[in-house]
C-alpha cells in the first residue's frame, strides 16, 4: 500500500516519528487466533491497560490474535487488547471500506498509543463488540495525531487521520485506559437499545 | 386557569398519545412540557398542561383507562417550574453488573453536595445496568463530588464518570 492511499502522516513534516509505511499484518509473520471477546460489566474493560514491549512475542502473538478476531466480527473496525481480556495497551484498527471513512490507514496495529493533537471535537453515534446491546453519542475529535509503536518492529509511528477513524483510534485507546463509550455519553437520552449490529 | 401534572402509564399501543392530546385539546387543556417513552416496552407519558380543573380532566381521561390496561393520574401543581438553579451542568455516568441500590446510592452522593438531577435515564441490557444522569452542582463542588462517586462506585463494584456537560449549542 502506498503512503498516499495510507493518508497523510507526519514523515513529510519533518517529524522524528513516521507514518506506517508499508507496513501490513503479514508482517507479524503469524496467521492470529480469533479469541473470544469479552462484554461489560467484565472486569478487564474497567481496568487500565498496561504499556507493552512491543518487539516481544507475548505482544506480536496478541497483535495477530486482535486482527483475527476482528477480521471475523462482522461490522468490527477496531479492538483492543482489554476486549479479549488482556490488560495490555495494544489495539487493532481497519476501517477501510467504511462509509463514513474519508483517511483510511488500511489495516494496523499500535502499541502503547497516545493522543497528540486532537481537534474539531464532533458528536457521533458509537456501538462497541463489548456492549452489544446499546449504542450511544459521544463527542469525539475529528482531527486526530496519534503516536505509538507498531507490533513487532517497535517502529514508532505518528498517525494523522480525521473523521470514522480518529473516532475508531479515540475509541480504542480509551479501551485500552479502561474507558467504554459509555463512560463519555453526551447526556442522559444519549444511550440508545441497538436495533441492529453492524 | 390552573396548572395540571398528568402521568399516563400502561400497556403500549398504537394512539394512547393521540387519545390523550384529544382528551386534553377537547377540554382545552394545553399542554405545555411533556415526555412520553417505552420503559422495557410499557407506555410511559408525563406532561404539564394549563387547563380545566383537576376532577375535570381526570373524568374525561377515564374511559381511557377503563380496561384496566392504562393508569391516568392528574394532580394540579403550583406553577414554579422554570427556575433556573444556577448550578454548574454535569453528566454522571455509571455502568457495571446489575445490583439492588446503584441509581439510590449515587444519586444520593450527588445529593450531598447540593447537586440536583435534573435528567435520568437508566438501562438494563442483559447483565449490564447504565445510569446517565444530568446534574446541576453548586459551583466549585464537582471535583469534591468527583472523589466521592469514585468511592461509593468502588463500594458497589461499578464504574463512574462525571463530566463537564457539552455546553454547545449550534
Amino acid at each position: 500500500m502506498s503512503g498516499e492511499t495510507r493518508g497523510p502522516d507526519a514523515a513529510s513534516a519533518g517529524e522524528e516519528y513516521a507514518g506506517l509505511g508499508d507496513w501490513t499484518p503479514e508482517a507479524l509473520g503469524l496467521p492470529g487466533e480469533v479469541r473470544p471477546v469479552v462484554s461489560a460489566p467484565h472486569p478487564a474493560l474497567s481496568r487500565a491497560g498496561a504499556a507493552v514491549d512491543p518487539t516481544s512475542a507475548e505482544t506480536v502473538r496478541l497483535a495477530a490474535d486482535l486482527i483475527a478476531t476482528m477480521r471475523v466480527s462482522p461490522g468490527c473496525v477496531g479492538l483492543a487488547a482489554p476486549q479479549v481480556g488482556v490488560g495490555a495497551q495494544v489495539f487493532a484498527v481497519e476501517v477501510t471500506g467504511h462509509p463514513k471513512a474519508v483517511t483510511v490507514h488500511g489495516t494496523f496495529v499500535l502499541c502503547n498509543a497516545r493522543v497528540v493533537e486532537a481537534t474539531r471535537w464532533k458528536a457521533g453515534r458509537e456501538g462497541c463488540m463489548s456492549v452489544p446491546d446499546l449504542t450511544g453519542d459521544v463527542k469525539r475529535a475529528s482531527r486526530l495525531v496519534v503516536a505509538g509503536k507498531l507490533p513487532g518492529t517497535g517502529a514508532p509511528v505518528r498517525l494523522v487521520t480525521d473523521g470514522f477513524e480518529a473516532r475508531a483510534l479515540q475509541h480504542e485507546i480509551d479501551h485500552c485506559s479502561g474507558l467504554l463509550f459509555l463512560d463519555r455519553v453526551a447526556g442522559a437520552h444519549a444511550v440508545y437499545q441497538r436495533k441492529v449490529y453492524l | 386557569m390552573n396548572e395540571l401534572a398528568i402521568t399516563v402509564i400502561g400497556r403500549d399501543r398504537p394512539g394512547i398519545v393521540a387519545d390523550v392530546a384529544e382528551v386534553l385539546a377537547r377540554l382545552g387543556a394545553n399542554l405545555t412540557d411533556s415526555t412520553m417513552t417505552r420503559l422495557r416496552g410499557h407506555f410511559a407519558m408525563t406532561l404539564i398542561c394549563v387547563g380545566p380543573a383537576a376532577a375535570e380532566v381526570e373524568a374525561a381521561l377515564a374511559p381511557l383507562a377503563a380496561d384496566g390496561q392504562l393508569l391516568a393520574t392528574v394532580r394540579a401543581v403550583t406553577p414554579d417550574g422554570g427556575a433556573a438553579t444556577g448550578g454548574e451542568p454535569y453528566v454522571m455516568a455509571v455502568h457495571g453488573a446489575d445490583r439492588m441500590g446503584i441509581v439510590a446510592a449515587m444519586t444520593r452522593v450527588v445529593t450531598g453536595v447540593g447537586g440536583n438531577v435534573t435528567d435520568l435515564s437508566t438501562r438494563l441490557a442483559g447483565s449490564l445496568y447504565v445510569v446517565v444522569a444530568e446534574v446541576d452542582l453548586p459551583p466549585g463542588t464537582a471535583d469534591e463530588l468527583a472523589g466521592r462517586l469514585d468511592r461509593a462506585a468502588a463500594d458497589l463494584g461499578v464504574e463512574v464518570s462525571l463530566r463537564p456537560a457539552d455546553p454547545d449549542l449550534l
